[in-house]
């Protein structure tokens, strides 16, 4: 294996861990508050059900982005990095009017345990979006100057973790209401 | 070339990986001493509890909590771990497998002063409204949780700051252990041809990273916490304290072993050279140390028997905690074995890498007793608890690392230390350190619990401060025994005998390089013919080694 991409997964490893300890302790918790249940059920499933959906369509553009690589189309490459910037960049607009929607209705972190998880959870996955994109920008700079184009496979790998992490906050925070939603 | 410019990546953002270990065994030591200091402002507290103590003045609890807090920080975070791990980690380990660097010299780079800008953080939380953190080194809520409890702000802020950038500095350098172990080693260097200590570094860097994520996670918690009044840690706002603990000893726990590996893979090297005979049961420490690593993950509630955990749980939790040491004491076998007929030289390498098996072996028998949850729950958070841990950690860190420092100096600075004193500075540390802590034992025997400001309030442990006062004087001792060791550093530094390459005539690679090796460490690029530990062959005639990159 070439020395980055283990380096990259080694980086994911540890990742996950951090991640790890947020769910668990989430999950714990959670089922001594049965209660967190119907307030859940004020979370805009409607607005993660759709960013589910961007996050995902972006890993299939981060993977055709990395097909054009590997077919020697860099021009390919940078259209689907630069859709997968785009589609990172509607990510966080959706979150952030999710964000001010909740905060206008007194859905702050300090409301009960249940939202402060639901933003220290939503929030440090949304700073991995950040550096994400940061990551996939310089990747599509140098693709227009022709450099390091293998690097869109390590951001690659990075993103999937990205998505992947969503996969699991979006049931656990937006539509795990166990029956009684109000 | 531009000397002037050369000098600022020579020495200071250098991407050498030699460079980049002695910055870290060098701030290791500084903070040393400044944890050390810290323990003698309290521990003169303890010893005469009425008198304002040289140096520091009258220690108030608020001072005395802040010192007591600072040097557990300290002396775990920023000395043992950069010194065992980062420090000789990132020297030796690339010289060892015969890689001219490390995989990512950059990221290198950026994880030194990562945790230099730690150090600084730390520290500066002296200069804050509050001071610094008073909460203990395990920052357990609900103190830690309320600036209210603690009365610091700021102070427990920037150490929750320091612990995460000291956490991102030592997971940059694991990745870059791990990597470099995997991808660049010498042609004929195959996994079962590493010296142990390379097997032991990259084994505690596994356990690192995949036992810090919890603590990170808890710490995000904490600073929510602390900021926007979540209650993650609040039983009121349905939270649990408890889920700290949890988090906190999922991680620590296997910390312990983090720093225990390193020490250990420091012995398998110092034992054979000074013995003049091959590692036993070389494949055996490695499988017992795969071992341990898996079970470190284990045995984290043993810390918490008394914290109302469910009974149910501390039955299974004694028991991989008693389990954990049966491999390090397979390992702790085979090194009595490689002693064992053994031609022993003295040297001041070897005499620290001995009395390291030495105290280490009270720390482990008297980590029985508080692994077995019956007589832990009597005697928790008592100084029996205080001297057993510094019986693990004391030998792990400070004789071991000692022992690597007598033993790699010639390789890092192309000069010898000076025996005699290293001598002198061996026996006096270890009578001192004995000193210290031999009579905690008895008092944490006699009920006396930790963080006491001032015994003498209490009847039924007053009659025991005269063990405090012998405590304090041994500590004392054990801090100027420290004079002759760095005098002896600095100046062998410069005026040393000159080393030759191998002067121990070892047989691991990074003897075969110049002393000390030039930035891309191997003259030609070596070849690896056999194990690393081929002392007294039969049929050598006229010599008692013979190096892994040699042929016969």
């Amino acid at each position: 294996m070439p020395i980055w991409r283990l380096g990259i997964w080694w980086f994911l490893g540890s990742e996950i861990v951090i991640f790890g300890g947020l769910i668990v302790s989430y999950l714990l918790l959670r089922l001594h508050h049965p209660e967190w249940g119907s307030e859940a059920a004020h979370t805009l499933t409607w607005v993660g059900a759709t960013n589910t959906v961007v996050l995902l369509t972006s890993s299939l553009t981060v993977i055709l982005a990395h097909q054009g690589f590997e077919r020697g189309d860099l021009d390919r490459a940078r259209r689907f990095m630069g859709l997968t910037i785009l589609l990172g960049l509607v990510f966080l607009g959706f979150k952030s009017y999710e964000y001010s929607h909740e905060i206008r209705n007194g859905l702050v972190p300090a409301k009960s345990l249940f939202w402060s998880f639901y933003y220290l959870m939503t929030g440090l996955h949304g700073l991995h979006v950040i550096g994400g994109l940061v990551a996939n920008a310089v990747v599509f700079r140098g693709l227009g100057k022709g450099l390091n184009a293998r690097r869109v496979e390590s951001v690659g790998i990075y993103w999937h973790f990205v998505d992947v992490v969503w996969i699991y906050l979006f049931p656990l925070l937006y539509i795990a209401s166990s029956g009684g939603a109000k | 070339m531009d000397t002037k410019e050369s000098f600022l990546r020579k020495y200071v953002f250098s991407v050498d990986h030699k460079t980049i270990g002695l910055q870290y065994l060098i701030t290791g030591l500084v903070m040393a001493l400044v944890g050390g200091l810290f323990a003698y402002g309290f521990r003169s507290q303890l010893a005469w509890p009425n008198e304002p103590v040289l140096g520091f003045g009258q220690v108030d609890p608020d001072l005395y909590n802040s010192l007591v807090t600072m040097h557990g920080t300290i002396m775990v975070f920023w000395v043992a771990m950069p010194i065992l791990l980062s420090g000789f980690g990132n020297y030796v380990l690339p010289l060892m497998i015969g890689a001219k660097d490390m995989a990512f010299p950059r990221l290198n780079m950026m994880s030194y002063w990562t945790f230099f800008l730690s150090t600084v953080v730390l520290l500066s939380s002296f200069f804050f409204p509050g001071g610094p953190a008073k909460f203990g080194w395990t920052g357990y809520p609900p103190l830690s949780a309320q600036p209210g409890f603690s009365g610091v702000f700021w102070g427990g802020h920037l150490w929750i700051l320091a612990i995460a950038l000291e956490f991102a500095s030592m997971l940059m350098g694991g990745i870059n252990f791990l990597t470099t172990t995997l991808s660049l080693r010498a042609p004929g260097m195959s996994l079962f041809r590493m010296p142990i200590l390379v097997w032991m570094l990259d084994i505690a860097s596994i356990i690192f990273m995949f036992s810090v994520g919890p603590l990170i996670a808890g710490a995000f918690m904490l600073l929510a916490d602390r900021l926007f009044n979540t209650g993650f840690f609040l039983p009121a706002a349905g939270g649990d304290p408890l889920l700290f603990q949890h988090l906190f000893w999922f991680f620590g726990h296997p910390e312990v072993y983090v720093l225990l590996l390193p020490a250990l893979g420091i012995l398998a090297e110092i034992y054979p050279a000074f013995s003049r005979k091959p590692l036993f049961g070389y494949k055996m420490i490695i499988y017992a140390t795969i071992v341990a690593g898996a079970l470190s993950f284990i045995v984290w509630a043993h810390h918490q028997f008394i914290s109302g955990i469910d009974p149910r749980l501390a039955t299974p939790f004694s028991i991989t905690t008693i389990i954990i040491s049966v491999p390090f004491a397979i390992a702790v076998f085979s090194y009595i074995a490689t002693l064992w007929r053994g031609s022993i030289r003295l040297t001041a390498a070897m005499l620290f890498a001995l009395g390291m098996m030495a105290e280490f072996l009270i720390g482990g028998v008297t980590g029985i007793f508080n692994g077995s949850a019956a007589a832990d729950i009597y005697l928790h958070d008592t100084y029996f608890v205080l001297a057993h841990f510094h019986y693990t950690l004391f030998p792990i860190t400070v004789m071991a690392g000692l022992a690597g420092l007598y033993y790699w100096f010639p390789k890092m600075f192309g000069r010898h230390m000076n025996e005699f004193w290293g001598k002198v500075h061996f026996w006096t540390t270890t009578i001192s350190f004995n000193v210290v802590f031999l009579p905690l034992f008895a008092i944490g025997l006699a009920g006396h619990q930790r963080r006491i400001f001032d015994p003498s309030l209490f009847d039924y442990i007053a009659k025991y401060q005269y063990l405090h006062v012998i405590a304090t004087i041994g500590l004392i001792v054990m801090i100027i025994a420290q004079v002759p060791f760095l005098l002896n550093f600095f100046i062998s530094m410069r005026k040393g005998k000159v080393a030759e390459r191998n002067p121990w005539r070892a047989t691991t690679l990074e003897w075969v390089t110049p002393s000390p090796p030039g930035h891309g460490n191997f003259e030609t690029d070596p070849v690896v013919y056999r194990g690393p530990y081929d002392y007294s062959l039969p049929g050598l005639k006229d010599r008692d080694f013979i190096n892994q990159a040699e042929t016969l």
